[in-house]
């Protein structure tokens, strides 16, 4: 039984992890239509300064701030120096995305190598925690994790329903024609989301690099787990991003504790059998 | 219309053949194959170091011939190290290749040298057992041992020096982490250790936390034979979960290039015992040697080679005194080169001689190391024993030996 809640509470964590890193994804997806593969390479960058800024300031969450704007920065300069160009050609822009992420990949290979890096934490997260109730050790950092994903994901709900930028952004959802006929300037909208989706995933390669580690081929991971979590979860939805992470990092977890062999299965008939029964995703809303 | 489509096609053709063109023919031509992706790319990056030590030791030629390098970057699986394999041979026309990294891909090229008789496969690092003891090709060399050869001498120092008797396994899930519990179990079960229960995991997983709870209470270390990223990650993760058993290290858990990486992961490997062909630290002449050209000519890499940088550089070491032993002479299938690689003998860097047994597979000196902190607060590994003239039967009788069947997630067993 103990055995079991630990597993589900590794699960909530990895989902915590997944929600993060997918959540920009669907945000920039829901708006722009645009499926940004460099999603993963922008988590990446995010790690890699975040580590740096750590590094150099003894600080951890200057570190995931740094790591954060550095992301927030390359995405925007990616919508707006690149993808921007092609506005409403999604297939050019998602190759051109491509493009983009194996360019980053190679570059960051090139200036940090090939090793694997960690972001010290601070002396009281670095430890474990001992669970009431459990009787456990379990890594403080893996907690702190949660916390940050729920008050993120609280955040982004707030800044999307409460706020004119959120109601922006819910507008160009909905009808982007008439959001252009009504004055905004959509181009810029279109940059400033790109940059809080460049944000979200520089904070989580941060976080990844702290309870995980990152290393030239987490981008890769990273932009596959978002794919599936938002394809379960439904395109566009951070509420489905939410949930698809759940499903997703819990299905993970139970695979790797109790069929390790065959764990990764699991994932992708949840994938499966969503595409089969609700292909826009289990919060989705179908294409009209 | 036509006459400038037919300009552009004379063009193209003139281009391509200008590409085709063989270099001079006095050139030999190596292929390099490694990984330079993913979790093993610092590993991969090392190896390649290893091929261009060996050929800049030589002066970049062999009896008045040139030599080329020309690298491809395979990703750890058997189909891209193929790829690569094909392109380097059909392309780009490579006399020999020296590589691969990873044991699943070193069973492929295995398989596909018997299609290309006219070239000469040097095995890079990749230690899967059965790439030369059963099946074996008579093309593709193993100037180095597999993953069992690896770990020799650490079960019994683990079970008689410091006294574990049950041990449990975290390892990936490929050839060539069940060769090296092949090699570790061999002497752990035969010195009376158990083994209750084996983890075999994915590679390249992220996520640890569910297998490092699963750990049964009542073992007395863990033996952890996972490489790069992944180590890191299931070390750090057992360490924040509050795991206090002692580590044992398989033959890349321990390596330099993870010693190197950055994070407070490190501080627990402290004193934890390894089985490795390679041992950054030590202090044989012949290694001091080595350790110190490999600086010089890489001052960018890491403190001291890695496995990788060694292996490649002994097989491209090999391949360079068996060339000039001919003089350079590929000719009628590369025959002469053949016989005199089979019949090469040097003195490695660890001190040992190296040799091949029948089966072009290396007879190799092994260490069993322990880490531990230099003056600069950097890790190393220095050696606790060290064990000369391993073969691949690991001191039994190769019949008894072969007899006890391939390796896999449950052979061998002792619960």
């Amino acid at each position: 039984m103990t055995f079991f809640l630990i597993v589900t509470l590794n699960g909530l964590t990895l989902a915590a992890l997944y929600f993060l890193a997918a959540s920009g994804f669907t945000l920039i997806f829901g708006l722009m239509r645009t499926v940004n593969m460099a999603h993963g390479a922008l988590l990446l960058l995010g790690g890699y300064v975040g580590f740096e800024v750590a590094r150099a300031t003894g600080v951890w969450p200057l570190g995931i701030l740094g790591g954060g704007l550095a992301a927030a920065f390359g995405g925007a300069l990616i919508q707006f120096g690149i993808l921007g160009r092609f506005q409403g050609d999604e297939l050019r822009q998602t190759l051109a995305s491509i493009a983009i992420s194996i360019i980053m990949a190679d570059l960051m290979l090139w200036y940090w190598g090939g090793i694997t890096y960690q972001v010290a934490l601070p002396d009281a997260l670095a430890g474990g925690f001992k669970l009431p109730l459990l009787g456990v050790g379990y890594a403080s950092i893996r907690l702190v994790l949660i916390a940050f994903a729920v008050v993120v994901g609280i955040t982004l709900w707030l800044i999307i329903a409460k706020t004119r930028l959120g109601a922006i952004i819910r507008a160009g959802v909905d009808d982007r024609e008439m959001l252009r006929a009504l004055g905004f300037d959509v181009a810029k909208i279109f940059i400033i989301v790109f940059a809080l989706g460049g944000l979200l995933a520089g904070m989580a390669g941060v976080v990844a690099a702290s309870a995980l580690s990152i290393a030239p081929g987490t981008d890769l991971q990273f932009l596959l787990s978002s794919l599936v979590v938002v394809i379960v979860g439904g395109m566009g939805s951070v509420g489905g991003a939410a949930l698809g992470a759940l499903l997703i990092g819990l299905a993970e977890q139970y695979g790797l504790a109790y069929a390790p062999t065959y764990g990764v299965v699991f994932t992708f008939a949840i994938m499966v059998f969503v595409l089969a029964v609700r292909p826009q995703g289990l919060l989705g809303r179908s294409e009209t | 219309m036509f006459t400038k489509l037919k300009t552009i096609t004379m063009t193209s053709a003139l281009a391509l053949s200008a590409f085709a063109a063989p270099a001079s023919a006095e050139d030999i031509k190596i292929g390099v194959i490694s990984i330079l992706e993913g979790a093993f790319a610092a590993l991969g990056q090392d190896g390649i170091r290893g091929v261009e030590l060996a050929i800049a030791e030589a002066g970049g030629e062999v009896a008045g011939n040139d030599i080329e390098i020309i690298v491809m970057s395979s990703d750890a699986s058997p189909d891209s190290a193929v790829n690569a394999a094909r392109k380097l041979i059909e392309q780009d026309g490579v006399d020999l290749i020296v590589g691969p990294l990873s044991g699943s891909e070193g069973l492929a090229l295995r398989d596909l040298s018997k299609s290309f008789p006219a070239v000469t496969f040097l095995n890079g690092s990749s230690a899967a057992q059965d790439t030369t003891l059963r099946d074996s090709s008579d093309n593709f060399f193993r100037f180095g041992g597999d993953g069992a050869q690896w770990m020799v001498g650490v079960g019994s120092y683990a079970h008689d020096d410091l006294g574990y008797e049950k041990v449990a396994v975290v390892a990936e899930d490929y050839s060539f982490p069940y060769t090296q519990v092949l090699g570790f179990m061999t002497e752990f079960c035969a010195a009376g250790g158990t083994v209750p229960e084996k983890f075999w995991t994915p590679i390249g997983a992220k996520d640890y936390s569910s297998i490092v709870y699963s750990i049964p209470s009542d073992v007395d270390a863990v033996f952890v034979a996972l490489g790069g990223a992944d180590a890191v990650n299931f070390l750090t993760q057992y360490n924040q979960a509050g795991g206090t058993k002692p580590i044992i290290g398989g033959s890349i858990t321990i390596d330099q290039s993870i010693l190197d990486s950055e994070g407070p992961f490190k501080q627990q490997l402290i004193g934890a015992p390894a089985g490795t062909p390679t041992v950054s630290d030590y202090d044989g002449a012949e290694w001091k040697a080595f350790s110190a050209s490999y600086t010089e000519h890489f001052p960018d890499g890491f403190t001291a080679p890695s496995i990788f940088a060694h292996h490649y550089y002994m097989s491209a070491h090999a391949a360079i005194l068996a060339l000039e032993e001919v003089e350079g002479d590929l000719s009628g299938d590369q025959a002469a080169f053949r016989a005199a690689l089979t019949d090469l003998e040097f003195v490695t860097p660890t001190g040992g001689t190296m040799r091949l047994d029948e089966n072009r597979n290396g007879i190799v000196d092994n260490f069993v190391t322990e880490v531990f902190e230099r003056e600069d607060g950097t890790l190393g590994n220095r050696v606790v024993k060290v064990v000369r003239d391993v073969d691949q039967s690991l001191g039994q009788d190769p019949a008894t030996f072969l007899a006890q069947g391939s390796v896999s997630r449950d052979n061998p067993s002792c619960p």
